[in-house]
Protein backbone atom coordinates (compact mmCIF):
# COMPACT_ATOMS: atom_id res chain seq x y z
CA UNK A 1 0.00 0.00 0.00
CA UNK A 2 2.41 2.99 -1.14
CA UNK A 3 1.43 6.62 -0.93
CA UNK A 4 2.70 7.25 -4.36
CA UNK A 5 -0.18 9.29 -6.05
CA UNK A 6 -0.87 10.90 -9.56
CA UNK A 7 -0.45 14.85 -9.14
CA UNK A 8 -3.98 16.16 -8.71
CA UNK A 9 -4.27 19.86 -8.55
CA UNK A 10 -7.32 19.92 -5.77
CA UNK A 11 -6.46 19.99 -2.20
CA UNK A 12 -6.78 18.37 0.40
CA UNK A 13 -5.41 15.02 0.01
CA UNK A 14 -2.86 14.10 2.70
CA UNK A 15 -5.94 15.54 5.57
CA UNK A 16 -8.48 13.27 3.77
CA UNK A 17 -6.02 10.19 3.78
CA UNK A 18 -4.89 10.56 7.34
CA UNK A 19 -8.88 10.78 8.61
CA UNK A 20 -9.82 7.48 6.41
CA UNK A 21 -6.64 6.00 7.54
CA UNK A 22 -6.62 6.48 11.20
CA UNK A 23 -10.67 5.54 11.46
CA UNK A 24 -10.26 3.19 9.26
CA UNK A 25 -7.39 1.58 11.58
CA UNK A 26 -9.25 1.75 14.96
CA UNK A 27 -12.20 0.67 13.98
CA UNK A 28 -11.58 -1.91 11.37
CA UNK A 29 -7.99 -2.79 10.63
CA UNK A 30 -6.67 -3.22 14.23
CA UNK A 31 -9.55 -5.67 15.85
CA UNK A 32 -9.57 -7.74 12.59
CA UNK A 33 -5.92 -7.92 12.77
CA UNK A 34 -6.61 -9.43 16.33
CA UNK A 35 -8.70 -11.47 14.94
CA UNK A 36 -5.92 -12.99 12.56
CA UNK A 37 -3.33 -12.45 15.89
CA UNK A 38 -5.48 -14.86 18.19
CA UNK A 39 -6.57 -17.81 15.48
CA UNK A 40 -3.07 -18.24 14.76
CA UNK A 41 -2.40 -19.41 18.56
CA UNK A 42 -5.38 -21.46 18.10
CA UNK A 43 -3.92 -25.09 17.75
CA UNK A 44 -5.14 -26.88 14.67
CA UNK A 45 -6.18 -29.93 17.11
CA UNK A 46 -8.69 -27.21 18.70
CA UNK A 47 -10.07 -25.93 15.83
CA UNK A 48 -10.69 -29.16 13.87
CA UNK A 49 -12.09 -30.40 17.47
CA UNK A 50 -14.51 -27.70 18.04
CA UNK A 51 -16.05 -26.93 14.39
CA UNK A 52 -16.37 -30.68 13.96
CA UNK A 53 -18.49 -31.05 17.06
CA UNK A 54 -21.41 -32.19 15.91
CA UNK A 55 -23.71 -29.60 17.55
CA UNK A 56 -21.69 -26.76 15.88
CA UNK A 57 -22.01 -29.08 12.73
CA UNK A 58 -26.26 -29.14 13.18
CA UNK A 59 -25.48 -25.13 14.16
CA UNK A 60 -24.05 -24.77 10.79
CA UNK A 61 -26.00 -26.39 8.66
CA UNK A 62 -29.15 -24.93 9.97
CA UNK A 63 -28.09 -21.59 9.35
CA UNK A 64 -26.74 -22.62 5.65
CA UNK A 65 -29.82 -24.24 4.89
CA UNK A 66 -32.47 -21.41 6.30
CA UNK A 67 -30.43 -18.93 4.54
CA UNK A 68 -30.50 -20.27 0.92
CA UNK A 69 -34.19 -21.59 1.58
CA UNK A 70 -35.01 -17.57 2.13
CA UNK A 71 -32.96 -16.15 -0.01
CA UNK A 72 -34.54 -18.27 -2.78
CA UNK A 73 -37.75 -17.13 -1.87
CA UNK A 74 -36.66 -13.67 -1.79
CA UNK A 75 -35.15 -13.86 -5.10
CA UNK A 76 -38.23 -14.87 -6.63
CA UNK A 77 -40.35 -12.42 -4.37
CA UNK A 78 -37.75 -9.56 -5.43
CA UNK A 79 -37.88 -10.36 -9.14
CA UNK A 80 -41.74 -9.87 -8.76
CA UNK A 81 -41.73 -7.10 -6.56
CA UNK A 82 -39.11 -5.27 -8.93
CA UNK A 83 -41.30 -6.05 -11.95
CA UNK A 84 -44.51 -4.68 -10.57
CA UNK A 85 -42.58 -1.48 -9.37
CA UNK A 86 -41.19 -0.37 -12.49
CA UNK A 87 -44.09 -2.29 -14.67
CA UNK A 88 -47.26 -1.38 -14.12
CA UNK A 89 -49.14 1.36 -12.38
CA UNK A 90 -51.38 0.83 -9.95
CA UNK A 91 -53.25 2.64 -6.61
CA UNK A 92 -50.94 2.16 -3.50
CA UNK A 93 -47.86 1.95 -5.82
CA UNK A 94 -45.66 4.20 -4.22
CA UNK A 95 -46.55 3.03 -0.38
CA UNK A 96 -45.49 -0.45 -1.44
CA UNK A 97 -42.49 1.02 -3.05
CA UNK A 98 -41.23 3.41 0.08
CA UNK A 99 -42.11 0.06 2.41
CA UNK A 100 -39.80 -2.05 1.22
CA UNK A 101 -36.79 -0.77 3.14
CA UNK A 102 -38.12 -1.01 6.16
CA UNK A 103 -36.17 -4.42 6.94
CA UNK A 104 -33.21 -1.23 7.26
CA UNK A 105 -34.82 0.60 9.02
CA UNK A 106 -36.49 -1.33 11.72
CA UNK A 107 -34.40 -2.56 14.50
CA UNK A 108 -33.53 -6.76 13.81
CA UNK A 109 -34.66 -7.48 17.94
CA UNK A 110 -37.97 -5.56 17.04
CA UNK A 111 -38.85 -7.82 13.45
CA UNK A 112 -37.72 -10.53 15.66
CA UNK A 113 -40.34 -10.35 18.87
CA UNK A 114 -43.28 -9.30 16.09
CA UNK A 115 -42.91 -11.95 13.78
CA UNK A 116 -42.26 -14.43 16.70
CA UNK A 117 -46.06 -13.46 18.57
CA UNK A 118 -47.71 -13.40 15.28
CA UNK A 119 -46.96 -17.47 14.26
CA UNK A 120 -46.90 -18.84 17.27
CA UNK A 121 -49.60 -21.20 17.35
CA UNK A 122 -51.86 -18.93 19.15
CA UNK A 123 -50.75 -15.97 17.26
CA UNK A 124 -52.92 -14.36 13.87
CA UNK A 125 -50.92 -15.99 11.54
CA UNK A 126 -49.67 -18.96 13.57
CA UNK A 127 -53.36 -19.80 14.26
CA UNK A 128 -54.45 -20.51 10.41
CA UNK A 129 -51.26 -22.87 10.10
CA UNK A 130 -51.89 -24.33 13.28
CA UNK A 131 -55.45 -25.80 11.95
CA UNK A 132 -53.48 -27.78 8.65
CA UNK A 133 -50.76 -28.64 11.69
CA UNK A 134 -48.22 -26.43 10.39
CA UNK A 135 -46.01 -24.74 13.38
CA UNK A 136 -43.96 -21.73 12.22
CA UNK A 137 -41.92 -20.29 15.51
CA UNK A 138 -39.48 -22.00 17.18
CA UNK A 139 -38.97 -24.28 14.39
CA UNK A 140 -36.79 -24.23 11.14
CA UNK A 141 -39.98 -22.62 8.86
CA UNK A 142 -40.16 -19.83 11.46
CA UNK A 143 -35.61 -18.62 11.03
CA UNK A 144 -36.56 -18.86 7.24
CA UNK A 145 -39.84 -16.38 8.11
CA UNK A 146 -37.50 -14.19 10.22
CA UNK A 147 -34.30 -14.27 7.18
CA UNK A 148 -36.99 -13.73 4.13
CA UNK A 149 -38.15 -10.30 6.09
CA UNK A 150 -35.33 -9.70 6.15
CA UNK A 151 -33.71 -10.33 2.89
CA UNK A 152 -36.78 -8.13 1.11
CA UNK A 153 -34.72 -5.25 0.18
CA UNK A 154 -31.56 -6.55 -1.17
CA UNK A 155 -32.74 -8.14 -4.49
CA UNK A 156 -35.38 -6.03 -4.88
CA UNK A 157 -33.02 -3.02 -4.66
CA UNK A 158 -30.73 -4.73 -7.28
CA UNK A 159 -33.06 -5.90 -10.11
CA UNK A 160 -34.93 -2.85 -9.86
CA UNK A 161 -32.86 -0.01 -11.39
CA UNK A 162 -31.60 -2.61 -14.33
CA UNK A 163 -35.13 -3.44 -15.42
CA UNK A 164 -35.73 0.70 -15.45
CA UNK A 165 -32.91 0.91 -17.72
CA UNK A 166 -34.30 -2.13 -20.28
CA UNK A 167 -35.37 -0.17 -23.02
CA UNK A 168 -38.80 -1.33 -24.27
CA UNK A 169 -38.02 -1.42 -28.43
CA UNK A 170 -35.97 -4.73 -27.77
CA UNK A 171 -39.25 -6.59 -26.27
CA UNK A 172 -41.54 -5.21 -28.64
CA UNK A 173 -38.50 -6.21 -31.66
CA UNK A 174 -38.94 -9.69 -30.44
CA UNK A 175 -42.78 -9.62 -30.29
CA UNK A 176 -42.53 -8.29 -33.81
CA UNK A 177 -39.97 -11.27 -34.70
CA UNK A 178 -42.91 -13.37 -33.48
CA UNK A 179 -41.42 -14.30 -29.70
CA UNK A 180 -44.64 -14.70 -27.61
CA UNK A 181 -44.48 -13.01 -23.77
CA UNK A 182 -42.71 -15.86 -21.79
CA UNK A 183 -40.17 -16.30 -24.83
CA UNK A 184 -39.18 -12.38 -24.71
CA UNK A 185 -39.05 -12.37 -20.83
CA UNK A 186 -36.72 -15.52 -20.70
CA UNK A 187 -35.09 -14.65 -23.86
CA UNK A 188 -34.35 -10.87 -24.04
CA UNK A 189 -35.43 -9.25 -20.31
CA UNK A 190 -33.95 -12.30 -18.12
CA UNK A 191 -30.46 -12.08 -19.13
CA UNK A 192 -30.21 -8.43 -18.73
CA UNK A 193 -31.36 -8.57 -14.89
CA UNK A 194 -29.41 -12.21 -14.20
CA UNK A 195 -26.39 -10.25 -12.32
CA UNK A 196 -28.45 -8.18 -10.71
CA UNK A 197 -30.33 -10.96 -9.66
CA UNK A 198 -27.57 -13.09 -8.85
CA UNK A 199 -25.94 -10.18 -6.24
CA UNK A 200 -29.17 -9.59 -4.72
CA UNK A 201 -29.41 -12.94 -3.96
CA UNK A 202 -25.98 -13.62 -2.60
CA UNK A 203 -25.86 -10.17 -0.15
CA UNK A 204 -29.81 -11.59 1.33
CA UNK A 205 -27.63 -15.03 1.50
CA UNK A 206 -24.55 -13.93 3.40
CA UNK A 207 -27.13 -11.45 5.41
CA UNK A 208 -28.94 -15.03 6.63
CA UNK A 209 -25.89 -16.73 7.30
CA UNK A 210 -25.03 -14.17 9.59
CA UNK A 211 -28.03 -12.80 11.09
CA UNK A 212 -29.06 -12.76 15.20
CA UNK A 213 -31.03 -10.61 16.40
CA UNK A 214 -34.15 -11.07 14.32
CA UNK A 215 -34.10 -14.63 14.51
CA UNK A 216 -33.00 -15.54 18.22
CA UNK A 217 -36.46 -15.02 19.48
CA UNK A 218 -38.16 -17.24 16.55
CA UNK A 219 -36.00 -20.15 16.61
CA UNK A 220 -36.70 -21.25 20.36
CA UNK A 221 -32.66 -22.43 19.87
CA UNK A 222 -33.41 -26.31 20.39
CA UNK A 223 -29.79 -27.83 20.06
CA UNK A 224 -29.14 -29.88 16.56
CA UNK A 225 -32.55 -28.46 15.43
CA UNK A 226 -32.98 -24.65 15.53
CA UNK A 227 -29.32 -23.32 17.01
CA UNK A 228 -28.00 -21.17 14.73
CA UNK A 229 -24.01 -20.66 14.16
CA UNK A 230 -23.87 -17.16 15.70
CA UNK A 231 -26.05 -18.12 18.61
CA UNK A 232 -23.49 -20.82 19.40
CA UNK A 233 -20.35 -18.37 19.35
CA UNK A 234 -22.44 -16.07 21.41
CA UNK A 235 -22.86 -19.11 24.10
CA UNK A 236 -19.52 -19.89 23.60
CA UNK A 237 -18.51 -15.93 24.48
CA UNK A 238 -20.76 -16.23 27.79
CA UNK A 239 -18.53 -18.96 28.97
CA UNK A 240 -15.12 -17.15 28.24
CA UNK A 241 -14.47 -19.86 25.80
CA UNK A 242 -12.67 -17.86 23.53
CA UNK A 243 -10.91 -20.65 21.36
CA UNK A 244 -14.45 -22.11 20.21
CA UNK A 245 -16.07 -19.18 19.50
CA UNK A 246 -13.40 -17.79 17.05
CA UNK A 247 -13.06 -21.20 15.70
CA UNK A 248 -16.83 -21.01 14.95
CA UNK A 249 -16.88 -17.42 13.37
CA UNK A 250 -13.51 -18.54 11.03
CA UNK A 251 -15.64 -21.50 9.49
CA UNK A 252 -18.73 -18.94 9.44
CA UNK A 253 -15.98 -15.76 8.09
CA UNK A 254 -14.64 -18.37 5.60
CA UNK A 255 -18.02 -19.69 3.75
CA UNK A 256 -19.11 -16.20 3.62
CA UNK A 257 -15.99 -15.18 1.84
CA UNK A 258 -16.81 -17.97 -0.67
CA UNK A 259 -20.48 -17.08 -1.33
CA UNK A 260 -19.33 -13.89 -2.19
CA UNK A 261 -16.27 -15.15 -4.19
CA UNK A 262 -18.56 -17.43 -6.14
CA UNK A 263 -20.82 -14.25 -6.91
CA UNK A 264 -18.18 -12.12 -8.07
CA UNK A 265 -16.69 -15.49 -10.42
CA UNK A 266 -20.06 -15.88 -12.12
CA UNK A 267 -20.68 -12.21 -12.34
CA UNK A 268 -17.09 -12.19 -14.14
CA UNK A 269 -18.48 -15.06 -16.71
CA UNK A 270 -21.68 -13.68 -17.30
CA UNK A 271 -20.40 -10.50 -18.34
CA UNK A 272 -18.17 -12.05 -20.66
CA UNK A 273 -21.03 -13.85 -22.13
CA UNK A 274 -23.30 -10.85 -22.64
CA UNK A 275 -20.06 -9.27 -24.53
CA UNK A 276 -18.87 -11.54 -26.36
CA UNK A 277 -22.84 -11.84 -27.61
CA UNK A 278 -22.85 -8.45 -28.30
CA UNK B 1 -42.12 6.69 -19.65
CA UNK B 2 -44.60 6.71 -22.45
CA UNK B 3 -43.93 2.98 -23.61
CA UNK B 4 -45.32 2.11 -20.33
CA UNK B 5 -48.15 4.10 -20.30
CA UNK B 6 -49.16 2.57 -23.45
CA UNK B 7 -48.97 -0.79 -21.90
CA UNK B 8 -51.56 0.83 -19.50
CA UNK B 9 -53.87 -2.25 -21.03
CA UNK B 10 -53.14 -5.30 -17.89
CA UNK B 11 -54.20 -8.65 -18.49
CA UNK B 12 -54.78 -11.19 -15.62
CA UNK B 13 -51.29 -12.24 -15.21
CA UNK B 14 -50.35 -8.17 -13.99
CA UNK B 15 -53.04 -8.58 -11.56
CA UNK B 16 -52.11 -11.47 -10.37
CA UNK B 17 -48.71 -10.68 -9.79
CA UNK B 18 -49.71 -7.58 -8.49
CA UNK B 19 -51.93 -8.77 -5.88
CA UNK B 20 -49.34 -11.45 -5.17
CA UNK B 21 -46.62 -8.84 -4.16
CA UNK B 22 -49.17 -6.88 -2.36
CA UNK B 23 -50.23 -9.46 0.19
CA UNK B 24 -46.73 -10.72 0.32
CA UNK B 25 -45.97 -7.50 1.35
CA UNK B 26 -48.96 -6.75 3.77
CA UNK B 27 -48.11 -9.81 5.56
CA UNK B 28 -44.27 -9.55 5.91
CA UNK B 29 -43.86 -5.90 6.97
CA UNK B 30 -47.47 -4.21 7.52
CA UNK B 31 -48.69 -7.16 9.89
CA UNK B 32 -45.73 -7.31 12.05
CA UNK B 33 -45.83 -3.36 12.12
CA UNK B 34 -49.58 -3.04 13.05
CA UNK B 35 -49.24 -6.04 15.76
CA UNK B 36 -46.25 -4.18 18.25
CA UNK B 37 -48.55 -0.96 17.55
CA UNK B 38 -51.64 -2.77 19.00
CA UNK B 39 -50.29 -4.88 21.62
CA UNK B 40 -48.15 -1.52 22.63
CA UNK B 41 -51.42 -0.25 23.72
CA UNK B 42 -53.60 -3.46 24.96
CA UNK B 43 -53.51 -2.51 28.11
CA UNK B 44 -54.51 1.06 27.89
CA UNK B 45 -52.30 4.43 27.36
CA UNK B 46 -51.41 4.72 31.36
CA UNK B 47 -49.64 1.26 31.06
CA UNK B 48 -48.24 1.98 28.05
CA UNK B 49 -47.08 5.47 29.31
CA UNK B 50 -45.90 3.68 32.44
CA UNK B 51 -44.15 1.50 30.16
CA UNK B 52 -41.98 4.24 28.60
CA UNK B 53 -41.21 6.45 31.01
CA UNK B 54 -39.94 3.71 33.30
CA UNK B 55 -36.56 5.19 35.44
CA UNK B 56 -34.60 2.04 33.07
CA UNK B 57 -36.72 2.76 29.53
CA UNK B 58 -35.17 5.99 29.93
CA UNK B 59 -32.07 5.40 30.81
CA UNK B 60 -31.85 3.08 27.65
CA UNK B 61 -33.37 5.89 25.58
CA UNK B 62 -30.50 7.75 27.04
CA UNK B 63 -27.59 5.42 26.22
CA UNK B 64 -28.83 4.54 22.90
CA UNK B 65 -29.27 8.47 21.54
CA UNK B 66 -25.21 8.99 23.36
CA UNK B 67 -24.41 5.77 21.31
CA UNK B 68 -26.11 6.56 18.04
CA UNK B 69 -24.78 10.81 18.02
CA UNK B 70 -21.30 9.74 18.12
CA UNK B 71 -21.34 6.61 15.83
CA UNK B 72 -22.85 9.28 13.68
CA UNK B 73 -20.25 12.01 13.68
CA UNK B 74 -17.38 9.38 13.47
CA UNK B 75 -18.92 7.85 10.66
CA UNK B 76 -19.46 10.93 9.03
CA UNK B 77 -16.41 12.33 9.44
CA UNK B 78 -15.12 9.16 7.71
CA UNK B 79 -17.43 9.14 5.37
CA UNK B 80 -16.51 12.87 4.30
CA UNK B 81 -12.92 12.09 4.31
CA UNK B 82 -13.23 8.08 2.58
CA UNK B 83 -15.15 9.85 0.01
CA UNK B 84 -13.25 13.15 -0.79
CA UNK B 85 -10.12 10.91 -1.14
CA UNK B 86 -11.29 7.81 -2.96
CA UNK B 87 -12.76 10.02 -5.83
CA UNK B 88 -10.75 12.73 -6.03
CA UNK B 89 -7.24 11.26 -6.04
CA UNK B 90 -5.34 8.30 -7.45
CA UNK B 91 -3.09 6.18 -5.02
CA UNK B 92 -2.41 2.79 -5.27
CA UNK B 93 -3.74 0.77 -2.68
CA UNK B 94 -6.88 2.11 -3.09
CA UNK B 95 -8.97 -1.04 -4.20
CA UNK B 96 -7.78 -2.69 -0.78
CA UNK B 97 -9.24 0.16 1.55
CA UNK B 98 -12.45 0.12 -0.39
CA UNK B 99 -12.56 -3.37 0.05
CA UNK B 100 -12.03 -2.82 4.14
CA UNK B 101 -14.54 -0.08 4.18
CA UNK B 102 -17.52 -1.91 2.69
CA UNK B 103 -15.95 -5.48 4.80
CA UNK B 104 -17.86 -4.44 8.47
CA UNK B 105 -21.58 -5.15 6.82
CA UNK B 106 -20.76 -8.61 5.01
CA UNK B 107 -19.50 -9.84 8.72
CA UNK B 108 -22.10 -11.33 11.27
CA UNK B 109 -22.87 -9.01 14.06
CA UNK B 110 -21.87 -11.68 16.57
CA UNK B 111 -18.48 -11.84 14.91
CA UNK B 112 -18.07 -7.94 14.91
CA UNK B 113 -18.77 -8.13 18.66
CA UNK B 114 -16.42 -10.65 18.80
CA UNK B 115 -13.36 -8.73 17.31
CA UNK B 116 -13.28 -6.39 19.76
CA UNK B 117 -13.77 -8.60 22.49
CA UNK B 118 -10.58 -10.35 21.65
CA UNK B 119 -8.65 -6.90 20.95
CA UNK B 120 -9.78 -5.54 24.56
CA UNK B 121 -10.97 -8.71 26.74
CA UNK B 122 -9.22 -10.27 29.25
CA UNK B 123 -7.00 -12.65 27.29
CA UNK B 124 -5.82 -9.86 25.31
CA UNK B 125 -2.52 -8.69 25.14
CA UNK B 126 -3.70 -5.11 26.07
CA UNK B 127 -5.73 -6.19 29.11
CA UNK B 128 -3.29 -5.85 31.86
CA UNK B 129 -2.23 -2.25 30.13
CA UNK B 130 -6.50 -1.21 30.15
CA UNK B 131 -6.97 -2.88 34.13
CA UNK B 132 -4.10 -0.76 35.02
CA UNK B 133 -5.26 2.58 33.98
CA UNK B 134 -8.71 1.62 34.74
CA UNK B 135 -10.16 1.85 31.27
CA UNK B 136 -13.31 -0.47 30.93
CA UNK B 137 -14.20 -1.30 27.04
CA UNK B 138 -15.55 -4.83 26.86
CA UNK B 139 -18.80 -5.10 28.81
CA UNK B 140 -18.74 -1.19 28.81
CA UNK B 141 -20.51 2.12 27.27
CA UNK B 142 -16.99 2.40 24.70
CA UNK B 143 -17.10 -1.42 23.56
CA UNK B 144 -21.00 -0.71 22.70
CA UNK B 145 -20.02 2.64 20.96
CA UNK B 146 -17.19 0.81 18.79
CA UNK B 147 -19.53 -2.20 17.83
CA UNK B 148 -22.07 0.36 16.61
CA UNK B 149 -19.50 2.58 14.34
CA UNK B 150 -18.63 -0.79 13.35
CA UNK B 151 -21.59 -1.96 12.29
CA UNK B 152 -22.54 1.36 10.06
CA UNK B 153 -18.89 2.18 9.42
CA UNK B 154 -19.76 2.26 5.21
CA UNK B 155 -22.97 3.53 5.26
CA UNK B 156 -22.02 7.23 4.66
CA UNK B 157 -19.21 6.79 2.17
CA UNK B 158 -21.13 4.50 0.22
CA UNK B 159 -23.67 6.66 -0.40
CA UNK B 160 -21.45 10.12 -1.13
CA UNK B 161 -18.88 8.03 -3.57
CA UNK B 162 -21.27 6.90 -6.36
CA UNK B 163 -22.55 10.90 -6.52
CA UNK B 164 -19.32 12.45 -6.58
CA UNK B 165 -18.32 9.48 -8.86
CA UNK B 166 -20.85 10.50 -11.14
CA UNK B 167 -19.99 14.15 -10.55
CA UNK B 168 -16.80 14.33 -12.14
CA UNK B 169 -13.79 16.65 -10.45
CA UNK B 170 -13.86 19.52 -12.77
CA UNK B 171 -15.68 21.88 -10.25
CA UNK B 172 -13.58 21.39 -8.01
CA UNK B 173 -10.06 21.25 -10.20
CA UNK B 174 -11.18 24.97 -11.74
CA UNK B 175 -11.94 26.39 -7.69
CA UNK B 176 -8.23 25.14 -7.10
CA UNK B 177 -6.76 26.64 -9.91
CA UNK B 178 -8.29 30.03 -8.61
CA UNK B 179 -6.61 29.36 -5.83
CA UNK B 180 -9.58 28.07 -2.99
CA UNK B 181 -8.46 25.90 -0.05
CA UNK B 182 -9.78 22.45 0.74
CA UNK B 183 -12.38 24.09 3.09
CA UNK B 184 -13.56 26.70 0.62
CA UNK B 185 -14.06 24.03 -2.43
CA UNK B 186 -15.83 21.90 0.21
CA UNK B 187 -18.42 24.31 1.19
CA UNK B 188 -19.04 26.10 -1.90
CA UNK B 189 -18.37 23.36 -4.73
CA UNK B 190 -18.87 19.89 -3.07
CA UNK B 191 -21.01 19.83 -0.38
CA UNK B 192 -24.63 21.22 -2.67
CA UNK B 193 -23.73 18.07 -4.61
CA UNK B 194 -23.75 15.66 -2.04
CA UNK B 195 -26.09 17.07 0.83
CA UNK B 196 -29.18 15.07 0.11
CA UNK B 197 -26.86 11.80 -0.34
CA UNK B 198 -25.29 12.89 3.07
CA UNK B 199 -28.64 13.19 4.67
CA UNK B 200 -29.54 9.58 3.42
CA UNK B 201 -26.36 8.22 4.28
CA UNK B 202 -26.56 10.19 8.25
CA UNK B 203 -30.81 8.98 8.31
CA UNK B 204 -29.39 5.05 7.47
CA UNK B 205 -26.71 5.47 9.98
CA UNK B 206 -28.98 6.44 12.65
CA UNK B 207 -31.71 3.69 12.48
CA UNK B 208 -28.91 0.80 12.48
CA UNK B 209 -27.35 2.44 15.06
CA UNK B 210 -30.10 3.32 17.57
CA UNK B 211 -31.35 -0.62 16.11
CA UNK B 212 -28.37 -2.64 16.35
CA UNK B 213 -28.52 -5.77 18.73
CA UNK B 214 -26.10 -8.38 17.91
CA UNK B 215 -23.00 -6.68 17.84
CA UNK B 216 -24.05 -4.60 20.83
CA UNK B 217 -25.33 -7.66 22.73
CA UNK B 218 -21.82 -9.74 22.24
CA UNK B 219 -20.09 -6.19 24.19
CA UNK B 220 -22.78 -4.85 26.55
CA UNK B 221 -22.49 -6.38 30.08
CA UNK B 222 -26.00 -6.21 30.47
CA UNK B 223 -26.14 -4.11 33.10
CA UNK B 224 -29.64 -2.98 33.80
CA UNK B 225 -29.72 1.37 33.55
CA UNK B 226 -25.62 1.43 32.71
CA UNK B 227 -24.90 -0.73 29.53
CA UNK B 228 -28.38 -1.71 28.27
CA UNK B 229 -29.61 -0.11 24.89
CA UNK B 230 -33.14 -0.06 24.07
CA UNK B 231 -33.15 -2.78 21.17
CA UNK B 232 -31.12 -4.76 24.42
CA UNK B 233 -33.49 -3.53 26.91
CA UNK B 234 -36.48 -4.88 24.56
CA UNK B 235 -35.28 -8.08 25.25
CA UNK B 236 -34.97 -7.90 28.99
CA UNK B 237 -38.70 -7.27 29.21
CA UNK B 238 -39.37 -9.83 26.49
CA UNK B 239 -37.70 -12.29 28.22
CA UNK B 240 -39.02 -11.54 31.60
CA UNK B 241 -42.54 -12.17 30.05
CA UNK B 242 -43.66 -8.57 30.28
CA UNK B 243 -44.62 -8.60 26.40
CA UNK B 244 -46.91 -5.17 27.03
CA UNK B 245 -43.43 -3.32 28.15
CA UNK B 246 -41.40 -5.41 25.27
CA UNK B 247 -44.07 -3.89 22.20
CA UNK B 248 -44.51 -0.57 24.16
CA UNK B 249 -40.62 0.01 23.77
CA UNK B 250 -40.47 -1.55 20.48
CA UNK B 251 -43.12 0.91 19.39
CA UNK B 252 -40.81 3.82 20.03
CA UNK B 253 -38.23 2.05 17.54
CA UNK B 254 -41.58 1.34 15.15
CA UNK B 255 -41.92 5.12 14.94
CA UNK B 256 -38.09 5.43 14.54
CA UNK B 257 -38.12 3.79 11.54
CA UNK B 258 -41.62 4.97 10.09
CA UNK B 259 -39.32 8.77 10.28
CA UNK B 260 -36.38 6.85 8.46
CA UNK B 261 -38.46 5.83 5.51
CA UNK B 262 -40.43 8.94 5.31
CA UNK B 263 -37.05 11.00 5.17
CA UNK B 264 -35.67 8.43 2.79
CA UNK B 265 -38.59 9.14 0.44
CA UNK B 266 -38.04 12.84 0.46
CA UNK B 267 -34.66 13.26 0.55
CA UNK B 268 -34.85 11.00 -3.01
CA UNK B 269 -36.99 13.15 -4.23
CA UNK B 270 -34.95 16.17 -3.48
CA UNK B 271 -31.87 14.43 -4.46
CA UNK B 272 -33.39 13.73 -7.85
CA UNK B 273 -34.52 17.50 -8.30
CA UNK B 274 -31.78 18.98 -7.40
CA UNK B 275 -29.84 16.44 -9.79
CA UNK B 276 -31.94 18.11 -12.47
CA UNK B 277 -31.40 21.85 -11.52
CA UNK B 278 -27.59 21.86 -11.57
CA UNK B 279 -27.53 19.80 -14.61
Amino acid sequence: MGLTRRKSIIPGFGLSFGIMITILSIIVLIPLASLVIYTAQISWADFVATVTRRRVLASYYVSFLTALIAALINAVMGLALAWVLVRYEFPGKRILDGIIELPFALPTAVAGIALTHLTVSTGWVGSLFARFGIDIAYTRTGITVALVFIGIPFVVRSVQPVLEKIDVQYEEAAAILGAGRVRTFWRVIFPELFPALLSGFTLAFARGIGEYGSVVFIAGNTPYETEIAPLMIMSELQEYDYVSATSIALVMLAIAFLILLVNAILQGVVSRRTKGRD
Amino acid sequence: MKASQARQKKGPFAWFLIILCAVFLCVMLLLPLIYILITAFRDGLEAYLEAVTDEYALKAVSLTLRVTVISVVVNTLFGLAAAWCITFFRFHGKKVISTFIDLPVTISPVIAGLIYVLLFGRQSVLYPFLQNHGIKIVYAVPGIVLATIFVTFPFISRELIPVLTAKGTDEEEAAALFGAGTWTIFRRVTFPHIKWALLYGVVLCTARAMGEFGAVSVLSGHLRGKTNTVPLYVELLYQGYDFTGAFAIASLLVVMALIVLVLRSVVEYKGNKSDDSLK
